[in-house]
């Protein structure tokens, strides 16, 4: 069966109160399209996963501005300021995880992995209410895993099949999270006849991926 | 010349030709303005990139070619692109030479806040916490004093950004280097005097005999 979805189709499935993963860096390689749906449909209470909350008024920054999400773990919401005020009011709740720490919690949950060991964070708040082991005479803070209800992908490109491939900076997060959602939507700048993308060019194997968001049209 | 382009003129001369360096966001990054002649490097931005460099001109913005602050860039040739694990793997794994940070505070022992300021700024740790724990060198290029108080104390009273000391640092008074006696005065800045530099910093400083002057990258 196709995978491939209208937009609002694609978005349709997405609850109130879900956990979602979203890719991207300060919005690039983040789904325009379907965070713009997101806002549409007004979804709400969602718990964002994502590496920062962007600008106000960019990518994963209008879900905060339109008040939709409850809860954010990111890295950085440091260019976000509305970020920073609904955290303050007490009406966002907000995880702050190292970057290299949220990369490997995600990958973890993709890969079927009960948590990573890192150095990152130790002796620092990080570390509070967390478990640590120590290696060979060295400290590592036990980082558990994250998984989702659903993934938000963006790709450079597509096959029918869903397969991707990414590009340069706007890759960052997305193949992570393509592993660690239960359904994963994914949206392409192009979506090509399947053979079209070479096996070695495929990042994230077409298995993965439950559904793409069809093309936008530019005529007819 | 003013104090930031003094301190990323000193902070220059500390990367070695076929360095991979990571920059942080704001002063760090006019480091690479003055690397000398004959030093070649590898710049990473941790959104993913390997042989970052800055756009070449306008009018070749790419989408999706853009720093950590989500601002245009270019690529050298030989650059390589990847996901955050890479990127951190290459941070945390012991692949990076040298990171160059802004810092807040630096304590007795070497230790930086750089993150967050309680009440009042909590942007997050970004990057931050995965460079200092996995570079090899530290390196932190700030100004000496913040509001006519010294950023350098005999401990932070921010939280910390790693338990681990760094490796250098380099502000608009001096040069210091965090041993395991204390922190070592190495050099002044041009026009600056050691009892200058003692006035201003709020640690102990180790002063040895001879405190030269801060050579600068051209």
């Amino acid at each position: 069966m196709s995978k491939v979805r209208r937009v609002e189709a694609a978005v349709e499935g997405i609850p109130d109160g879900a956990v979602l993963m979203i890719g991207g860096f300060m919005a690039v390689g983040s789904p325009l399209r379907l965070i713009d749906e997101l806002v549409r449909q007004r979804k709400r209470d969602l718990t964002i996963i994502a590496n920062d909350t962007a600008r106000p008024g960019q990518g994963i920054g209008k879900l905060i501005v339109e008040k939709l999400v409850a809860r954010v773990v990111a890295s950085h919401i440091g260019l976000n300021p509305e970020t920073q005020k609904q955290m303050i009011q007490g009406d966002l709740q907000v995880e702050l995880v190292p970057q290299g720490t949220l990369a490997e919690r995600i990958r973890a949950g993709g890969f079927g992995l009960g948590g990573v060991l890192t150095p990152t964070g130790v002796g620092t708040v990080v570390e509070e209410g967390k478990r640590t082991v120590e290696i060979d005479g060295k400290v590592f803070l036990l980082e558990l895993p994250l998984k989702a209800d659903f993934a938000l992908i963006n790709a450079k490109r597509a096959d029918y099949y869903g397969n991707l491939e990414y590009a340069l900076t706007a890759r960052n997060f997305n193949p992570l999270m393509a592993m660690a959602a239960e359904t994963v939507i994914a949206e392409a700048q192009d979506i090509v006849p399947v053979g079209v993308i070479p096996p070695d060019a495929v990042v994230t194997p077409n298995v993965v991926v439950d559904l793409l968001v069809a093309k936008e049209r530019r005529h007819g | 010349m003013d104090e930031k382009t003094l301190i990323a003129k000193r902070v220059a001369l500390e990367l070695r030709d076929g360095n991979l360096v990571n920059l942080g966001i704001g002063l760090p990054t006019l480091v690479a303005r003055y690397l000398p002649a004959g030093v070649n490097v590898f710049f990473q931005s941790e959104n993913g990139i390997v042989g970052m460099q800055a756009l070449p001109e306008e009018g070749m913005e790419d989408d999706d070619l853009t720093d950590a602050g989500g601002g245009p860039i270019g690529a050298v040739p030989g650059a390589a692109s990847f996901d955050s694990a890479m990127s951190f793997g290459l941070i945390r794994g012991g692949h990076l030479d040298v990171t160059v940070l802004g810092g807040l505070q630096v304590d007795q022992e070497g230790k930086l806040a750089n993150w967050m300021v309680p009440g009042k700024m909590v942007p997050g740790m970004g990057g931050a916490m995965d460079l200092v724990s996995g570079a090899k060198r530290v390196i932190v290029a700030m100004q000496h004093s913040a509001k006519g108080e010294s950023k350098i104390l005999r401990r932070c009273t921010l939280p910390l950004t790693s338990a681990r000391p760094v490796s250098l640092v380099v502000t608009d008074l001096a040069v210091i280097e965090p041993t395991p006696n204390g922190l070592l005065l190495r050099e002044t800045a041009p026009g600056v005097t050691v009892e200058q530099v003692l006035a201003n910093t709020a640690a102990e400083l180790i002063v040895p005999a001879d405190v030269p002057v801060m050579p600068l990258a051209p």
